[in-house]
């Protein structure tokens, strides 16, 4: 290859990657800041659009710790106009930063006051999700064995070495299952229960994927229960290879065994674009957006006006009484407990 | 007698050739750097002092440190033990395929962590294929190894990444390192051994340090392979950075931890800078046609098989077993917890269609496009910039900007990547300079990365040019300009190529670093590879599987091509 075509090489590339990225001077353009699980259909943002004039961008800023982290750090100069994505564990770091501006949007009338964490609409309840073990039907069918209904049932030890969790410092259904003990044993007690899963042989991995993936006995593993979401089990039917009639894992859902996550969105301070901002909020709390989620994100709308799609609905097992922490003692007490648990536990 | 070009020279023109790479470092790391520790400490109630005295004095930082170091130590030698047979296999000898292997080597360095950790269990896992055999075998109940979440787990997987490092930098240096010299002392007298101690070794020296320094400091900086291969029990710097900045938004702790791992990589470069300047010497390299040889006899052909075997079956089984593994069908049938091992192209035919109707969703062709166009920018930008460093390093040795450049260069390879991130965000977010979530920003971020690569491969060739050869050329009335182009691009296009293939390897498999406008068409194959990963379901594992396989052929065949590619015709002379 001689120089020129080497020159041509490189004005190719040049070209490409500024050519990807020319902003096209017409329409209006908003910018919406999230973690990477975001998912949204074609049509429904290109349905928004349409009716505002203007592109929606988004920026996937990593896991949701890490996009909150960067949403705190570009405060001064914003890189969005709104923040999609932190959950009840995270979001006194972002009210105590104060990346929110407060919004009163007239659609939160609709929805249920459980979730309206925030009085002062800094942080706008958009979905929740439960963090629930799950299990793996053939191993308990196989085995004849009865599967676990609480948390004290994952003491006996039937189950030993049969469950594996994520760990609390280093991912997101880990920190719910973390605060699912808390919440049923109580902030005296949920260390001695933690020391009697280690005692039966609990295995605990860094990331929902290798327990899901490789510990879990439905994939690579041999461990049939696992902590997932509770939309998981659906989530299997939909994705799977063969049509399926029935489902091969279940969540178990009995009183105090799960953590409810809400995810929050919010108007980030400083943005320029004030209105466009709101209309976004007001479009995720509608049912078009609500609708759209549990497909998209796995997460449940918080809207009791948005229908669920029915084959989401039909394997999913919803509990009624998840664990219950109040948002003021997670405020007060995530980082103690989450090193007090590393203390003991990791050591 | 001096040489005229550089009487004609005056100094300045000297600090020219660091121009473009000090721009380079000191927007893209210097600034993001300071400006994310500036913020980090800023947060803190005593200053600096108190997280820095904190982090140094906390036991938890002290077994970290520990850690960090001794497996970035033993994964260092377990992964020359493997790539210098290697190396010495590829430099000196000629065989068929010997081109294929070294560009499959290539592909661990590309392959995400996540899809890493897959393979393996694919093979070590409870319930992968050497388990499953061994239980049959043995009639045990339990899997009989135990393989994920060990340190065992680390080193293998550092070994696994790592080994095309060796290969590459001390098989490349060897294959023109003259043999008439070991022959010289062979005739005098010596022994093989003798000759290959005395002889060979210290010449090859440079080149091993500067492998084994590259492979130290991406096994010290290790993060994925540590999380998701060790899991919970094992702590490096990096793990503990990510989590203190994560999890705990305690920003002082985590700049301190950054501090501290800074220093052990400025430590170590120094040493290292110092100790190669010392033990380089200019050589004659030779052309592969007189340093290489076909294998001659049984006993050789069968040692080297044997070598290769042992070598590939630790670089190739997983990778293997993924390609096979994304052409399976997965799911076991209902109420068996054995999978059934039907063959299947679904995972490939999904890849195409859009099934969530997703407004991230693009086809795999894509993709590939968009890594490849990033991956080309990445080798260009890398090449532009190392030449001149590298050849400041290799002429003015001596010189202040370059002691003082040297050791900097190697420093953004061993900086924390979650700290370095955040420094994108409060560095680059405004003006001057508002590039952090520009696309443009990832051929800039890769090359960050590649630099000390394409520096340390170039370096030890422009070094070894004789200064007699520039000598003649000038004597004989050629420029400067001539003397570059006939003499020394000639010399050093061999390690034009070993540079543009680390920079296209690392660019293909970096993720994460920057963040970019989420669109189909920015988004590469490692993007989309974590896109199925991270949901439940049969066919979002098997389109990772299948995505990752996609992205081996690529690289394998980016691999081959720039192996052909002779840039402007100097490949060989």
């Amino acid at each position: 290859m001689k120089k020129g075509s080497f020159a041509v090489l490189l004005l190719f590339a040049l070209t490409l990657v500024l050519g990807a990225c020319a902003p096209d001077p017409e329409t209006a353009t908003l910018t919406v800041m999230t973690h990477d699980s975001f998912s949204i259909s074609e049509d429904v943002i290109a349905a928004f659009e349409e009716e505002y004039a203007v592109e929606v961008q988004f920026l996937k800023m990593g896991d949701a710790g890490s996009a909150l982290n960067k949403a705190i750090l570009s405060i001064d100069a914003p890189l969005a106009d709104v923040f999609y994505g932190v959950d009840n564990t995270f979001l006194s770091r972002a009210l105590e930063e104060g990346i929110f501006e407060p919004y009163d949007s007239p659609l939160l009338e609709a929805i249920p006051d459980q979730f309206q964490l925030d009085p002062e609409n800094r942080a706008i309840p958009i979905d929740y999700g439960d963090v629930c073990l799950n299990i793996d039907l053939a191993y308990f069918e196989e085995n004849d064995l009865e599967p676990p209904t609480s948390l004290d049932d994952l003491l006996d030890p039937a189950y030993a070495g049969l469950l594996v969790v994520e760990n609390p410092a280093t991912s997101s259904p880990g920190m719910a299952f973390l605060l699912t003990t808390i919440g049923h044993f109580g902030e005296s007690h949920y260390l001695e229960y933690w020391e009697g899963l280690v005692e039966n042989d609990v295995l605990i991995v860094n990331d929902w994927e290798t327990a899901y993936y490789t510990e879990f006995s439905r994939w690579g593993g041999t461990r049939p229960i696992v902590v997932s979401y509770g939309s998981s089990p659906p989530f299997e039917v939909i994705y799977a290879e063969e049509p399926m009639e029935e489902p091969v894992t279940a969540a178990v859902t009995a009183d105090d065994t799960c953590f409810r996550q809400i995810e929050f969105a919010g108007i980030l301070a400083g943005t320029e674009n004030r209105e466009l901002a709101e209309a976004w909020i007001d479009f995720m709390l509608s049912p078009t957006f609500q609708e759209d989620l549990p497909l998209q994100m796995f997460m449940f709308p918080v809207n009791p006006e948005a229908q669920l799609d029915e084959t989401f609905v039909e394997f999913l097992s919803v509990p009624d009484h998840p664990v219950e922490v109040p948002p003021e003692d997670i405020v007060a007490n995530r980082e103690a407990w989450l090193e007090a648990w590393r203390g003991v536990i990791l050591q | 007698m001096r040489e005229p070009a550089a009487r004609i020279r005056p100094w300045i023109g000297k600090s020219l050739l660091w121009a473009g790479p000090f721009l380079f470092l000191l927007l893209l790391y210097i600034y993001p750097l300071g400006s994310i520790l500036k913020v980090s400490f800023s947060r803190a109630e005593g200053g600096v002092a108190a997280p820095l005295l904190q982090a140094w004095t906390s036991p938890l930082t002290r077994r970290a440190l520990w850690f960090t170091l001794w497996q970035a130590g033993l994964s260092t030698l377990l992964t020359l033990a493997l790539g210098l047979p290697g190396a010495y296999l590829f430099a000196r000898f000629d065989f068929r395929g010997k081109r294929l292997l070294q560009a499959l080597a290539g592909i661990p360095f590309v392959m995400p962590t996540l899809v890493v950790a897959a393979a393996f269990n694919a093979l070590l896992g409870p319930r992968g294929w050497i388990n499953l055999g061994l239980s049959e075998l043995l009639n045990a109940a339990s899997p009989p190894i135990q393989f994920t979440q060990t340190l065992a787990a680390i080193l293998v997987a550092h070994v696994f990444y790592n080994t095309t490092i060796v290969l590459r930098t001390v098989g490349d240096f060897w294959a023109r390192l003259d043999p008439d010299l070991s022959k010289a002392a062979r005739s005098l007298g010596a022994s093989a051994f003798q000759a290959a101690l005395k002889i060979t070794f210290p010449l090859l020296l440079p080149a091993i340090l500067t492998a084994a320094l590259l492979v130290f400091i991406f096994d010290f900086s290790s993060f994925g392979v540590i999380l998701i291969l060790g899991g919970p029990r094992f702590t490096t710097l990096e793990v503990e950075i990510f989590y203190q900045t994560t999890s705990l938004f305690n920003l002082p702790l985590a700049a301190a931890l950054s501090v501290i791992q800074l220093g052990f990589n400025l430590v170590l470069t120094v040493l290292y800078t110092r100790l190669s300047n010392r033990i380089s010497r200019p050589l004659s390299l030779r052309s592969r046609r007189i340093t290489q040889r076909p294998l001659r006899g049984w006993r050789q052909r069968m040692a080297a098989g044997a070598a290769l075997i042992v070598i590939f079956s630790l670089l190739l089984t997983p990778l293997f077993a993924l390609a096979v593994r994304s052409v399976t069908r997965l799911e076991p049938e209902r109420g068996e917890t054995t999978v059934e091992q039907g063959f299947t192209l679904d995972f490939y035919r999904a890849l195409n269609e859009d099934s969530q109707q997703s407004a991230f969703y693009g086809p795999p062709a894509e993709a590939i496009r968009t890594s490849l166009t990033y991956a080309a920018g990445t080798v260009l930008l890398s090449l532009l910039l190392g030449l001149p460093a590298a050849w400041a390093l290799a002429r003015q040795g001596g010189s202040f900007l370059t002691r003082v450049f040297d050791p900097i260069i190697m420093l953004p390879m061993g900086t924390s990547a979650v700290t370095l991130g955040l420094g994108f965000i409060v560095a680059l977010s405004g003006p001057p300079l508002a590039l952090s979530t520009s696309p443009l920003l990832i051929p800039f971020a890769h090359t960050l990365v590649a630099f000390p690569f394409t520096v340390r491969s170039l370096t030890p060739a422009l070094r070894s040019i004789e200064p007699r050869l520039r000598q003649a050329a000038a004597t004989l009335g050629a420029t400067p300009g001539q003397v570059i182009r006939y003499i020394d691009l000639p010399l050093i296009g061999r390690a034009m190529l070993v540079a543009a293939t680390f920079a296209f390897t690392i660019s293909l498999g970096e993720f994460g670093a920057t963040a970019v406008i989420a669109r189909p068409e920015y988004a590469t194959i490692p993007i989309a590879i974590y896109r199925f990963l991270g949901q439940p379901g049969a066919m979002n594992y098997g389109q990772a599987l299948a995505l990752s396989t996609i992205l081996m052929l690529v690289c394998a065949g980016g691999l081959l091509a720039i192996e052909r590619l002779r840039i402007a015709d100097i490949g060989e002379f």
